[in-house]
């Protein structure tokens, strides 16, 4: 169900180059992890639009480009350049330049006891027996073959440890810079947050570019929750129009573990954003909420495979996605109900709007249910901005422009008001609120007069 | 014989009733034997807790408690104020005293959580001969419950557990059993799952509601909860047998050596063939 | 709440209720469908030529479809052949219909109306509801024609209003159903007994809520009952349907047709509670209910709204359907459908956007229970020139117990980018841990399951007028007694 790999010389290639020079000093069993990924890769290659998984997503524009891994070289950034990007009130702030920690631009002193966070790379080469009961055990290799080409050749990414019993009130920032490059280069960010009994963290993963240019950065986390333990991530994609963006979220939840996987995706060219939970111990509760905003000719993809394995699990999905322009917008929810799981509780919701003639959105529930005493809810809408509503603030006096800023703002925030981290959350929303202000500018030509019904009756208006 | 005035001595203590005593409990489910002889004697005023590992029987015994039939008692007996508590069915067992704030509450839509909260009041009202309370009258006291338990008025009319996320169910259990008053309160694993925040609402709750005339039965798996619900006799559960009880002081010796240890113990000195 | 325990108590305590034979002279005409019996029926009515033509057009019709083995097959329902040789078309008690007041009616007739429930006196002196009680094939008793004569509506039965105001009926008949739509609808076209025909003229907001019972009572009769109901501009009616049978051996079959046309600014209100036999609880000898239902928003601004509460007959197979021509016409579609033992029901309903700014409604509950088997179809159409439509869908099923089935069969059409859809469905249980929920706060088991229906149900019993509600509640009680716990 896969095209012939292209390139496949050229990853081949670059594999043995880094098994070379780079990675002497890793382990056997990482070396060992690594080398079934890449066979498995080679042996599939990208996968293609006849792949149920990738129905509505073409990425044979990455086939096609020889994409070789990001080259080190000195970044030329200063701790000044990135003020911007900080994010205060953080515990932690993890920096990484294409593809490298840059300790200069990170911030890691007045980190409390009990709490670990540095670069997996540290972890692997001197404390590898801390990671190696879980790194590479979760995300699925066989099945997906974008995640197998990252654990081939994933060099760094963060590594976040909380240990039995220890709340963390502040947020974890870990931010991925892209910068201009002279040829396409690939980055394969690879994180691991390990969040033990009883404890409670906030992570924010942010992807930006400093550039332009053609680059693909395919990441992969694997967050593992132990008993009671309450967890909330963040994915933040701001990458610039030509970027490639893959990522996959894989998340373990052991017994009455509470995660929250918040999604926004602002940038990237072509955006895959896979978030994998498998609720493994009884009573846990998952929540994926996710905003889409999409313009020119972005294609941006959300794929969710939601696993109950256990009893009394609940999850829920919330996706809002808002695309103009010629933006494609995809939203594929699987829920997966295992034979044992009785009494689930799943509900996944997506809810878009469309604003040209060309934007278009395709969106696939997908309901697995293998147990008999289980409650599945799902639904999805798919219309435009009210134009009742748009008369109304105009007749209160708002302009056009603005009465259509203030409704997708309202309409973003639904995905806002999920998030009960404040510090991410005001992030967030000051993020959205600048993006969508550059994005209902651009509304103003052409979209303004289509879809106004020229009669209107009396009672409409109220 | 002389005793200090205030004290009670053994043997009163003893003749007295005691307003839970279980005896010799069995209990099996699904063909399986959980619970394995459990003798247990709670007074009124009392706090006691249940730690265990998973799967030891701690959530059986509580469902046991509140007259669950799935649950199949083989042997044994259970004396709820002196009166049969296994002849009674749950609605029988809940109108006499008995509250169970449940592992995994249950949402049913349609049913308002006020409308049901008060329709539960009045069954048991009506079963002690005293009148009905209509809406009126319920409201200030369901608003004042709500402000100890920091949730939000807006869920009075919004459906039972509908949309709550499971540490608000389990404040919403809290909240009910507050609002019903009971005589003896068995907590199942409440504190599972539940952040750091709502632990403190949850344990303030269940605070308020110490008193001489109530008993509570607080089932977990986790020592944390103790610090914030002080017990005051801890027994520790394996494989279906109480196998050590003692003071708060278990509970933070369980926490250290982890019931590993426990377990060992257990086996140790556990009774040859069943 | 105490109020409710007695009444579940009460009708727990007996069997199908309705379960009885009224032993009175029928006249028959002899088994089978051929053109001469077509003749027969429509000349015992008296019906002028158009009707007669109409009928014919219609059977040749359906001689084509049964040659060409058209029966519709793809209903998720399982039943044996119908042999439509082997049932006879027409039966009408022997005396004479057109009383003045119900003194004159037959006193079995009148005994089998209390018999049934139906205190035709106490409705008349307390609600001032009208009733036009079908018994068979003929109507017998139509009260209140005068009082509603005054403000020039007229509500009669259908073979009255072929006789007394042909034009009218030529008028509108057909134009929501053709003959040709369906099997059923054409077979009904052809051999219709009777049924109920409204017209509410321009402006007239209609006082009294109609109502119309239905009753199988000879066996091996089929019922083609056909209503229309014409809401003229800026009318307002509002119709209760509800039908009882008794029990019998053999099953019967109920393809009926029912046509629903309102102009500018009119509103009809449509309200079912069915409770047909639903078979025992092996299945054996209920009622085969095919039923056509159609409503058309001919004019600006009209609206349709159907509520139903369907507990009874061994198969359903009834898509009421709201056709949105006019601009800004609204259609609603309320149901709650319990299948319980052996029971098969494949329901749903069809919404088509014509015109603009057209809005539509869909809450469909589903309850299974027993061997139930609950199918809900539904379609929503927006057709190219529909600009503006809006649909929210919402299809939840309640599964009571391990042995029944919901499926959800849902088929959205947009063909115009400007619409708006919501849909949303869920499936749940009611299993021992609810109950035992419950039963923890005190609460018996009937108050219990009482309560949780009542809850399920009650986005659609807030529709139905308040009588039908109160009724509506007792059936399911009854329908789902013993099925939990």
């Amino acid at each position: 169900m896969t095209t012939a790999i292209q390139n496949i010389d050229h990853y081949l290639e670059n594999f043995s180059a880094l098994a070379k020079q780079a990675r002497r000093d890793d382990p056997r069993w990482f070396e060992k992890l690594r080398e079934t990924a890449l066979a498995r890769f080679l042996k599939t290659g990208f996968p293609s639009t006849r792949d149920e998984d990738w129905r509505f997503t073409n990425v044979s524009a990455i086939a096609r480009t020889p994409f070789s891994p990001a080259r080190k070289k000195p970044t030329g950034l200063s701790p000044a350049d990135l003020a911007g990007w900080k994010i205060p009130n953080s515990a932690a702030q993890l920096v990484f330049v294409d593809g490298q920690l840059v300790p200069g631009l990170s911030t890691l002193d007045g980190l409390r006891k009990r709490v670990t966070v540095s670069a997996l790379k540290d972890l692997i080469r001197k404390q590898p027996e801390v990671v190696e009961p879980h790194l590479g055990r979760y995300v699925d290799i066989e099945r997906d073959p974008f995640p197998a080409l990252n654990t081939a050749f994933a060099e760094d990414g963060a590594y976040v440890h909380i240990a039995r019993g220890t709340v963390l009130s502040e947020p974890i920032h870990v931010l991925f810079v892209s910068t201009t490059r002279d040829t396409p280069e690939m980055t394969h960010p690879r994180n691991l947050v390990v969040v033990e009994d009883e404890s409670q963290a906030t992570v924010i993963e942010e992807y930006i570019s400093l550039g332009s240019g053609p680059v693909l950065s395919n990441g992969v986390t694997e967050l593992v929750a132990g008993e009671s333990a309450h967890v909330a991530h963040h994915m933040i994609v701001r990458e610039q129009p030509e970027a490639f963006h893959i990522s996959t979220l894989r998340i373990e939840q052991a017994r009455s573990a509470t995660v929250s996987s918040h999604s926004l995706l602002l940038g990237g060219g072509l955006v895959r954003n896979n978030v994998h939970p498998v609720l493994r111990g009884e009573g846990g509760e998952c929540l994926i909420n996710g905003l889409f905003v999409g313009n020119g000719h972005q294609h941006l993809d959300n794929y969710m495979l939601v696993e109950h394995a256990s009893p009394h699990s609940s999850s829920r999905q919330f996706y809002n996605g808002i695309l103009d322009g010629h933006a494609h917008g995809v939203f594929h929810g699987r829920i997966v109900v295992h034979k044992n799981a009785q009494k689930t509780d799943a509900k996944q919701t997506n809810r878009n709007l469309l604003l040209s003639d060309d934007a278009q959105v395709d969106t696939k529930p997908q309901l697995e249910i293998y147990a008999d005493d289980v409650k599945c809810t799902h639904g999805a809408t798919i219309g435009q901005i009210d134009e009742n509503a748009l008369f109304y603030l105009e007749s209160r006096g708002i302009d056009r422009i603005s009465a259509r800023r203030l409704l997708l703002s309202a309409f973003a925030s639904e995905c806002l008001a999920r998030m009960k981290d404040d510090t991410a959350r005001a992030h967030a929303e000051q993020l959205i609120h600048k993006y969508l202000s550059s994005f209902a500018d651009a509304l103003a030509e052409g979209s303004a007069d289509r879809g106004r019904q020229p009669e209107r009756t009396g009672e409409e208006v109220g | 014989m002389a005793t200090k005035r205030g004290e009670e001595s053994e043997e009163r203590k003893k003749k007295r009733m005691s307003l839970l005593e279980i005896k010799n409990l069995h209990v099996t489910v699904g063909g399986h034997e959980i619970l394995k002889g459990i003798d247990l004697r709670i007074d009124a005023g009392e706090v006691h807790s249940i730690m265990g590992p998973n799967g030891s029987g701690k959530s059986t015994l509580a469902q046991v408690l509140a007259r669950r039939e799935t649950y199949q008692v083989t042997a044994g007996e259970i004396l709820f104020n002196g009166r049969d508590l296994l002849a009674m069915k749950p609605e029988e067992a809940a109108c006499e005293g008995v509250f169970m704030a449940f592992q995994y509450p249950v949402e049913i839509p349609g049913i308002g959580n006020a409308y049901f909260l008060r329709s539960a009041l009045n069954a048991i009202r009506k079963h002690r001969g005293e009148d009905e309370m209509d809406a009126m009258d319920f409201l200030p006291l369901y608003r004042e419950k709500l402000k100890v338990l920091e949730m939000d008025e807006k869920l009075m009319n919004r459906s039972l557990n509908e949309g709550f996320s499971g540490g608000e169910k389990k404040r919403n259990e809290i909240l009910q059993m507050a609002v019903l008053e009971p005589k003896l309160a068995i907590l199942d694993e409440t504190d599972s799952g539940l952040d750091i925040d709502a632990l403190r609402i949850v344990a303030k709750g269940v605070n308020a509601m110490r008193s001489p005339e109530r008993a509570m039965l607080v089932v977990t798996h986790y020592q944390r909860l103790l610090n914030y619900i002080v017990p005051d006799r801890v027994h520790v559960l394996v494989d279906g047998r109480i196998v050590r009880s003692g003071g708060p002081d278990l509970a933070l010796e369980l926490e250290e050596k982890g019931y590993g240890w426990m377990e060992t113990e257990a086996r140790q000195t556990a009774p040859a063939s069943a | 709440m105490s109020t409710n325990v007695n009444t579940i108590r009460d009708l727990a305590e007996r069997d199908y209720k309705w379960g009885f034979i009224t032993e009175v002279e029928e006249e028959r005409i002899p088994k089978g469908l051929n053109e001469d019996i077509i003749r027969l029926i429509s000349a015992k009515k008296h019906e002028p030529a158009f009707m007669l033509e109409w009928r014919l057009k219609a059977y040749r019709h359906w001689i084509r479809l049964e040659k060409a083995d058209a029966e519709p097959k793809w209903a998720n329902v399982k039943y044996g052949p119908i042999d439509y040789q082997d049932i006879v078309y027409y039966s009408a008690p022997k005396q004479k219909p057109g009383l003045k007041s119900l003194d004159e009616l037959d006193p079995e007739i009148l005994r089998t109306y209390e018999k049934l429930g139906i205190p035709l006196e106490e409705q008349k002196r307390l609600a001032g509801v009208a009733v036009d009680a079908v018994f068979d094939s003929v109507s017998v008793a139509t009260t209140f024609k005068e009082k509603l004569a005054e403000l020039g509506v007229i509500f009669c039965s259908f073979s009255e209003a072929v006789k007394e105001h042909p034009a009218l009926v030529e008028k509108y008949l057909g134009s929501v159903v053709p003959y040709t739509d369906n099997f059923f609808a054409t077979l009904n076209a052809a051999v219709f007994s009777d049924g109920s025909f409204v017209y509410v003229p321009k402006g007239v907001r209609c006082p009294l809520e109609l109502s119309t019972y239905f009753r199988i009572n000879a066996a091996e009769t089929g019922q083609f009952e056909r209503t229309l109901i014409v809401a003229d501009e800026g009318a307002y009616v509002s119709y209760l349907e509800g039908c009882t049978a008794p029990i019998r051996d053999t099953n019967q079959l109920h393809a009926a047709v029912v046509e629903l046309v309102a102009l500018d600014n009119a509103q009809i209100k449509y309200s079912t509670v069915q409770n047909w036999y639903p078979g025992d609880k092996q299945g054996r000898g209920g009622i085969y209910n095919f039923v056509t239902k159609r409503g058309k928003c001919l004019g600006v601004n009209s609206k349709i709204s159907w509520t139903q509460v369907e507990t009874g007959s061994a198969i359903t197979w009834k898509y009421p359907s709201c056709i949105l021509q006019g601009d800004n016409s609204v259609g609603e579609f309320y149901s709650v459908a319990l299948t319980n033992n052996y029971q098969q029901a494949d329901t749903g309903t069809k919404m088509i956007h014509l015109g603009r700014n057209t809005t539509s409604t869909v809450v469909s509950k589903g309850i299974s229970a027993g061997h139930g088997q609950n199918t809900y179809r539904g379609m929503v159409k927006i057709l190219k020139g529909a600009t503006g439509a809006r649909n929210y869908t919402q299809c939840d099923s309640l599964l009571i117990g391990d042995q029944c089935g919901a499926h959800t069969f849902p088929y959205i059409e947009v063909k115009n980018s400007t619409a708006r859809m919501e849909h949303e469905a869920s499936t749940s249980k009611i299993g021992e841990d609810q109950l035992f929920y419950l039963q923890q706060r005190g609460l018996k088991t009937e108050d219990a399951v009482s309560m949780i229906v009542n809850g399920f149900c009650k986005q659609v019993f807030r529709e139905l007028p308040m009588e039908f509600a109160v009724e509506a509640q007792k059936l399911l009680s009854v329908s789902l007694e013993g099925s939990v716990g």
